[in-house]
């Protein structure tokens, strides 16, 4: 029987696994928002509409993990008992920290729109790489341990583009 | 006059079935009430025919008010008592408004930080402005049903940030309207379009108002409206290109000044109308009289765009922005929708045609398709269209974050999140043997406490003494399906918690709009007792109703047990209705049967939920 505490994949019906079909979990979260969302109850008194607002946010929250590669290899990582420890443990290979820093330096000396574009495209198809590597190991080699490293790397990722568009927004 | 209905065969012809629901646009320069009917949206006019209302009111001498159209016609002769373009004030402070000094107003600042302007009949804050407005629509609603008004769905700007939904939700109380949601314009204005011309993909709606600035780009697939990103300028509209205008023909004549109330007034009008010709001549003359001098200015149409170019640059940043958030590209956006009065200026016309590559959609009335879609909305949070397709799926516009130390912000939920939400994150102490924290709940965009707006602070208190580091306090932001947040912490080893219901320190507390209700609109004390049974009993039914439908559809998931208690509970409920005079005791009463069915709504939820899926996989299949 499917409640709040069911997992992300069976609550939106898809396999348990890295790979997944954007436009069917997009469908999937319609169709449950329509079962659950709030506006569905407004007229059937308060006990319905905190039930209801209970489902949608939970909905909401699956949704947002499971449609976003990083926090659904995350999930995928811890549900496996693959601890991520993000904020403990930061060690990553040389060479990644070398790539970061090198990103890092180009980010400060650019000072163009074109140039932080090229940058930010750079970045994209490192993440890509990334999350390549990711569904391997996670999907086929069924090695989340391994997976755990990537996780990391691809938050250094996403952190740096962020500032890569904070720069962008800052220039345009 | 209006035809009296006749329910459906087979439906209830209970008279509280049929709900009198109402979307209103409160807009900076004018508003509108509309309302469907007949299965049809449309704008309520005024006994002259005239569905729009100048948000303008003038505080007279005594009593009196003028609003609407009647004020707009005082404002030149008293100019300090007649508010216009009030919406740029609420939920602000004193410090927001910069160009106070161009506005022939007297600003001062009340207690809770909130702004008043100085009137003959005292300060008024813009929450008490704003109510003016939305009583008199609300009239003109009650008047046009002659009955009562169920509920509103009222229209913000979606750029607005917490304080300033707060503020628009504070006036609507004010006003006697129940608000059935706040929901974001250009969201609206999707409703009215895309149910009217059956459109699906992505869709961005352009919203340039009196006072106000939003981009939402949405995608619309069979009635499910999705906001993917929504981005903006709160302090943006027309009234900016009036006030650069004005300041340019000022400039072509040095000797000039307006310094007087009436002066201002004078010179904004006519910039405004001089605005209005230039979007069809290519050169007008701006004329004032002033009482040092009388003004006559020559400006080109191109004169005006180079002097507003800042201000158009402005609007297509923030569209930039948005389209970035979406991460969609520009060809991936079948329409631009245009919305608000001043999308009629031809410079903003060619800056949107320029930006998305192809021309914009006007063909529905820019001033009215706000107001219709909230009326749309409306309707189906009444229940008067159970079976309605229509579901809204929208976002949160700005950041909601917790200050930390060294005056940081570290975000809690980002930007563009589609709501009902809730986001937790952990935090910890900074000092051995802390036995309290004190959260300070901050919106907005940059790393900066102080560049950010400050919406709350509350003290969780009661830690057990700990080495710095070891508690463990998650923090949890909830934000409902209006956009409005609370907030939660709890201390995870010794349990301790509290909690707080986002109410900015601008917004007014329960018992301030208590006393003002009491104070204004001639409302009795005795017809607020009345109309308040009058709505515990109308909620009892509701819910009793509810019930009912409830226990018909799935009364086998219940125990025996558990369906003997819920009848108990009705019982006692529908004995009260009747006989129950005070509303606090029906009120409760209600209450208990909600609290007494919870467990029944979360079984029935699980099973629908599984039963959608279901249905899904035979499609798919």
């Amino acid at each position: 029987m499917i409640s709040l505490q069911t997992n992300d994949f069976e609550l939106f019906d898809v396999p348990v696994q890295y790979a997944q079909d954007r436009a069917q979990l997009d469908a999937r979260w319609k169709v449950l928002q329509r079962e659950a969302h709030p506006d569905r109850f407004a007229a059937d008194g308060a006990a319905a509409q905190r039930v209801a607002m209970q489902w949608s946010v939970r909905i909401n929250e699956a949704y947002q993990r499971l449609k976003d590669p990083l926090k659904r290899a995350a999930y995928l990582c811890e549900m496996q008992g693959a601890r991520v420890q993000a904020e403990n443990n930061t060690a990553m290979p040389a060479a990644f920290l070398m790539q970061q820093m090198e990103w890092r330096e180009n980010l400060e000396d650019t000072g163009s729109a074109q140039g932080l574009e090229a940058l930010a495209d750079e970045v994209a198809a490192e993440q890509r790489r990334v999350q390549q590597t990711l569904g391997d190991l996670l999907d086929v080699a069924k090695d989340p341990a391994q997976a755990v490293g990537q996780v990391r790397a691809l938050m250094f990722i996403e952190r740096f583009t962020q500032e890569v568009n904070a720069k962008l927004d800052r220039l345009t | 006059m209006a035809l009296l209905q006749i329910s459906e065969p087979g439906q209830s012809p209970d008279p509280h079935q049929r709900r009198i629901a109402v979307g209103i646009d409160l807009g900076t320069t004018h508003s509108l009430v509309a309302s469907v009917r007949n299965g049809v949206a449309e704008c309520l006019p005024d006994d002259d025919g005239r569905v729009i209302l100048p948000s303008v009111v003038r505080f007279m001498p005594g009593q009196g008010r003028q609003i609407g159209f009647d004020a707009v016609q005082s404002a030149a002769s008293d100019p300090v008592n007649t508010i216009s373009s009030v919406k740029r004030f609420m939920g602000r402070g004193l410090n927001d408004i910069a160009d106070r000094s161009k506005l022939p107003y007297e600003f001062t600042a009340s207690e809770q930080g909130m702004l008043s302007i100085q009137t003959v009949q005292g300060p008024k804050s813009p929450v008490e402005v704003s109510a003016e407005i939305l009583a008199t629509l609300r009239f003109r609603a009650e008047d046009t049903f002659n009955d009562d008004i169920y509920g509103a769905v009222i229209t913000v700007p979606a750029y607005f940030d917490d304080a300033q939904r707060q503020a628009t939700k504070d006036a609507a109380q004010l006003a006697g309207l129940n608000v059935l949601r706040l929901i974001n314009e250009p969201t609206a204005a999707a409703i009215a379009y895309g149910l009217d011309n059956a459109s699906e993909g992505v869709y961005a709606v352009f919203d340039l108002g009196g006072g106000t600035f939003d981009i939402s780009i949405l995608r619309l697939t069979q009635g499910v409206f999705e906001v993917l990103s929504t981005g903006g300028d709160s302090a943006l509209g027309g009234d900016d290109y009036d006030q650069v205008l004005a300041d340019a023909a000022m400039a072509r004549q040095p000797g000039l000044q307006a310094v007087t109330a009436e002066d201002k007034t004078v010179l904004k009008a006519a910039a405004r109308a001089a605005k209005e010709a230039l979007t069809s001549a290519e050169d007008i003359t701006l004329n004032a009289a002033l009482s040092t001098g009388s003004l006559s200015a020559a400006i080109s149409r191109a004169d005006f765009e180079q002097a507003t170019q800042a201000l158009t640059a402005r609007c297509i940043t923030a569209v930039r922005k948005a389209q970035r958030d979406a991460q969609l590209a520009k060809d991936d956006v079948q329409g631009v929708v245009m919305v608000g009065g001043s999308t009629r200026m031809p410079q903003i016309q060619q800056a949107v045609a320029e930006f998305f590559g192809q021309a914009p959609l006007n063909n529905l009335n820019p001033d009215e398709v706000v107001a219709l879609g909230a009326s749309i909305q409306a309707n189906q949070l009444a229940g008067n269209n159970a079976a309605g397709e229509l579901l809204l799926l929208d976002v949160i516009p700005l950041s909601l974050g917790i200050e930390t130390m060294g005056g940081l912000v570290e975000r809690i939920i980002p930007r563009n999140q589609t709501i009902p939400t809730a986001m937790a994150q952990d935090f910890t102490t900074y000092q051995d043997g802390q036995t309290a924290l004190a959260l300070h709940v901050v919106q907005g965009e940059r790393d900066l406490v102080q560049d950010c707006r400050s919406l709350a602070r509350f003290e969780l208190r009661g830690i057990p003494p700990m080495a710095a580091g070891a508690a463990r306090i998650r923090v949890t932001f909830t934000v409902d399906a209006d956009g409005l947040l609370s907030v939660g912490a709890k201390e995870q080893i010794s349990g301790v918690e509290a909690r707080i219901d986002v109410k900015p320190s601008y917004g007014l507390s329960d018992d301030q709009i208590a006393t003002m209700l009491q104070e204004s609109f001639t409302t009795a004390q005795a017809d607020m007792k009345a109309r308040a049974l009058v709505e515990a009993r109308v909620d009892a039914d509701r819910m009793l109703l509810a019930t009912r439908s409830a226990l018909a559809a799935d009364g086998r998931l219940l125990s025996a047990a558990e369906r003997a208690s819920i009848d108990a509970l009705m019982a006692t409920l529908q004995a009260a209705i009747p006989t129950e005079q005070d509303a606090k005791a029906l009120e409760d009463c209600t209450q208990a049967l909600a609290k007494g069915t919870e467990a029944f709504a979360a079984e029935r939820m699980n099973h629908s939920i599984q039963k959608a899926l279901a249905g899904q996989n035979i499609q798919s299949m």
